[in-house]
């Protein structure tokens, strides 16, 4: 069974532990400018959104690289970046329509989420439940389901 | 390590900015940001020393789990001498900046000196820079925000400043960062206007590795962070209802002063709690509360966003408070409100923008506000004084106007802006103060509530709920309950809270966190990050160093015994109906036996022994 990501923003906090997770799993330091998943606020509105890779099934950033740095994971569907292949030039980071994929100056490398080999550290992190990771067919399942809840007739209409 | 083990030392009068090693011994014996700061501030200042002058040092300062995956690891503490209360002030906050700071490398940073024109620190990891702040003097702290990013065009950048009423003087002055996250107590904030600091922009990008024992603290960080969402408050209250869950329930146990303290139980207590504030609103069905949001690593989460109803009259020529913004937490609700007795909940939503926008206390301007209000109601101020504005409790119009004036730090402004302590004595209805150390009370009545009366009185900065939240025993029963109307027991209780709190202010953490984590949750974690002792015995010696290090540093700025009273109203006036009607503080009853477990003699002089005992 592959797996997902499945973000609901609304959940979240911006409390970015979710950043802190992912940079302790990569870089072995507690740092959010490293992390591969993001947390935008959104002030004026008052809404925060966790964003990283969707792991497109035909991934443009890896059609796009020259040198054929990026891989499938087989086990987990992430794709993934090689660093001993990747040698900077950042056209995938141009291919990419989502911005997910992104240059990092301390390695020289691109770098995106690998979904922690299957076991994403950021879902585990994450003290909401804004970050799950889930069955990948039924990631619109919550919203679905919402939307379900309100097709239903008002409680004092059926009465 | 967890430290950096570098801090930076600004000199504003030279214009340099120089790194230092971190005091390694020091920071094994006071933990770090309000312990360790202070230690620095006493080791370097005279206690003697004008506040507002060259002579006070600003310190902006972390903990050692700043900016690490502890649950609310991002808190930073701002120190130096307070021009409100003459003693040392050391004020906290939450938001990003603290571990931002950490990210760049630095332990502290300590301000000294005074600029000769307006200036910002810019920290990028290990650039340091003083730069021009010509662009944002005179600016609110909302805008040097704005002006700040966009000159950057650094979108990840954090800053902490000050707004308008700190460089007009007010004595109540915050420290701002993050747009609403404040180190809003004893005017930090005039004290870095009055070095020409504009503010501080930092952006890290290091990160924090190498901590004394990685897998151990992650273990019981995870441990930690279970503990809180399992908790009854941590878990359910405070996200939902934040701060605000307290309203209506230190009203229902006749603990919520209003009016100046005049009463105690406030009629309007439900219209500005936090269920109204998740109500929808009659006049356009959404409610106040928009989100819950978090400071950095925080999964608890209370922070409150709020929206005011465009079409009330507050905002409705302005635009710019029609967004999301920083909400009322309880204290501020509570000052705004029940103190001036005002229950318009999207009019003190909107005073509370301004307490942000521009940065100052909302606790004392609330209650500076609600003196104002009795001196004007028993006709010792008239609108000749105020500026034309018909100061009666209960006007959310009076309360607007006035928290607009205060802006502007013109006219009644600038009574307003010193305080309720000098308000007072300058219109001679001294008694009306309700202060202690001339810092004004939170929201809890020191009749009603008798340990936390006790704390107020010994708080070293002046009255204060967060040196030792003895509420959370007194009527919550966190950790365990004690009787609110019992004064047995409670110098035992306070001396444990307020060391207790010391150490949570110090490591970096959030004092919320202690609504389900005890000392046995806390210390594993600064065990596994630093080193030296860290068990839960050597945290509460430090804890307990800490405070009396700063009783030390008062007493040299000349505070004695006569300091630690409380105004007559809470000791002769005794509360009229509810729940605690008839009571008084008895604080006589309870302070001698205070000094004495503190190792105090009868004056509340620490003596050598205590010194000794606490290496001091």
């Amino acid at each position: 069974m592959q797996k997902s990501l499945h973000i609901d923003p609304g959940k979240c906090t911006g409390c970015l532990q979710c950043e802190m997770a992912c940079s302790y799993e990569h870089t072995g330091t507690f740092n959010p400018s490293r992390s591969y998943i993001k947390v935008f606020t959104f002030h004026d509105e008052g809404r925060f959104a966790p964003y990283t890779c969707t792991q497109c099934d035909e991934a443009w950033c890896q059609r796009a690289c020259p040198v054929d740095a990026i891989s499938v994971d087989m086990m987990t569907g992430a794709k993934v970046v090689s660093d001993d292949k990747c040698v900077g030039c950042k056209v995938c980071t141009i291919a990419c329509p989502f911005g997910t994929i992104n240059y990092s100056q301390a390695t020289g490398k691109v770098v995106k989420c690998d979904l922690c080999g299957g076991d994403p550290e950021c879902a585990k992190a994450c003290p909401t439940a804004a970050i799950t990771y889930v069955d990948a067919d039924w990631t619109g399942y919550d919203r679905m389901m919402a939307s379900a809840a309100k097709s239903l007739p008002s409680a004092e209409a059926t009465t | 390590m967890s430290w950096t083990r570098k801090i930076l030392r600004v000199n504003l009068s030279k214009g340099t900015c120089t790194p230092e090693a971190l005091n390694m011994d020091w920071a094994k014996a006071y933990l770090g940001q309000r312990g360790l700061a202070s230690k620095y501030l006493v080791e370097e200042v005279d206690p003697t020393c004008d506040a507002l002058g060259p002579d006070n040092k600003l310190i902006m300062a972390t903990g050692p789990l700043t900016g690490t995956m502890a649950s609310t690891a991002g808190r930073y503490s701002v120190v130096c001498k307070s021009p409100l209360t003459g003693a040392i002030a050391a004020s906290n906050s939450g938001g990003f900046l603290g571990a931002e700071m950490k990210f760049a490398g630095w332990d502290m940073i300590i301000f000294e000196g005074k600029s000769e024109k307006p200036v910002y620190l810019l920290m990028q990891d290990d650039k340091v820079e003083l730069r021009s702040a010509d662009a944002i003097w005179g600016k609110s702290a909302w805008e040097t925000d704005d002006i700040l990013h966009a000159t950057h065009q650094d979108p990840q950048m954090r800053i902490a400043c000050i707004g308008r009423t700190a460089e007009a003087g007010c004595l109540y002055a915050a420290v701002m960062n993050d747009k609403h996250r404040a180190a809003g107590r004893s005017g930090v904030g005039t004290v870095m206007a009055s070095k020409n600091l504009k503010a501080v922009a930092i952006r890290g990008t290091g990160g924090i590795g190498n901590l004394e024992d990685a897998k151990k603290f992650m273990d019981a960080v995870d441990a930690g962070k279970q503990v809180l969402a399992d908790g009854a408050v941590t878990g359910q209250g405070l996200p939902i209802y934040g701060t605000q869950v307290l309203m209506n329930v230190i009203n229902g146990v006749g603990g919520l002063p209003a009016h100046n303290m005049r009463d105690v139980g406030f009629e309007g207590a439900g219209d500005i709690s936090a269920e109204a504030m998740a109500e929808p609103r009659k006049s356009d069905g959404k409610p106040n509360l928009t989100t819950n949001a978090g400071c950095f690593a925080c999964t608890i989460a209370c922070g409150r966003i709020s929206t005011v109803d465009k079409t009330h009259f507050s905002v409705k020529d302005k635009p710019q408070y029609h967004g999301a913004s920083g909400g009322l937490e309880y204290e501020a609700a509570w000052a705004l409100g029940a103190d001036t007795g005002v229950s318009d909940l999207d009019a003190l939503t909107y005073v509370n923008f301004l307490c942000n926008e521009d940065g100052f206390d909302p606790i004392t301007f609330g209650a500076t506000v609600a003196a104002a209000m009795e001196m004007f109601g028993d006709g010792d101020l008239t609108t000749d004084d105020t500026d034309g504005i018909e100061l009666k409790f209960g006007s959310a119009e009076a309360l607007v106007a006035i928290t607009e004036l205060l802006v502007t730090g013109e006219g009644f402004a600038k009574d307003l802006g010193q305080g309720s302590k000098r308000l007072c004595d300058k219109y001679k209805r001294p008694e009306l103060s309700m202060t202690v150390k001339s810092q004004e009370f939170p929201a809890y009545d020191p009749r009603g509530i008798q340990g936390i009366g006790l704390n107020y009185a010994t708080s070293n900065r002046g009255a204060c709920h967060l040196r030792g939240y003895t509420v959370a025993s007194e009527v919550l029963g966190i950790p365990v309950k004690t009787e609110q109307n019992d004064a047995e027991g409670k110098p035992e209780l306070v001396k444990a809270f307020q060391d207790a709190t010391a150490v949570v202010d110090s490591a970096g953490l959030c004092l919320f966190t202690t609504f389900a984590w005890g000392m046995d949750n806390i210390a594993p974690q600064i065990d596994a990050a630093c080193e030296g002792d860290w068990s839960v015995e050597g945290c509460l010696e430090a804890g307990e160093r800490i405070w009396n290090m700063e009783r030390i540093f008062n007493q040299a700025a000349g505070f004695t015994a006569d300091d630690d009273k409380l105004p007559k109203r809470m000791l002769n006036e005794a509360i009229k109906g509810g729940p605690t009607d008839g009571q008084v503080s008895r604080l006589g009853e309870m302070l001698p036996k205070y000094y004495e477990i503190r190792g105090w003699n009868p004056q509340g002089e620490v003596t050598a022994e205590t010194r000794k005992r606490l290496s001091l």
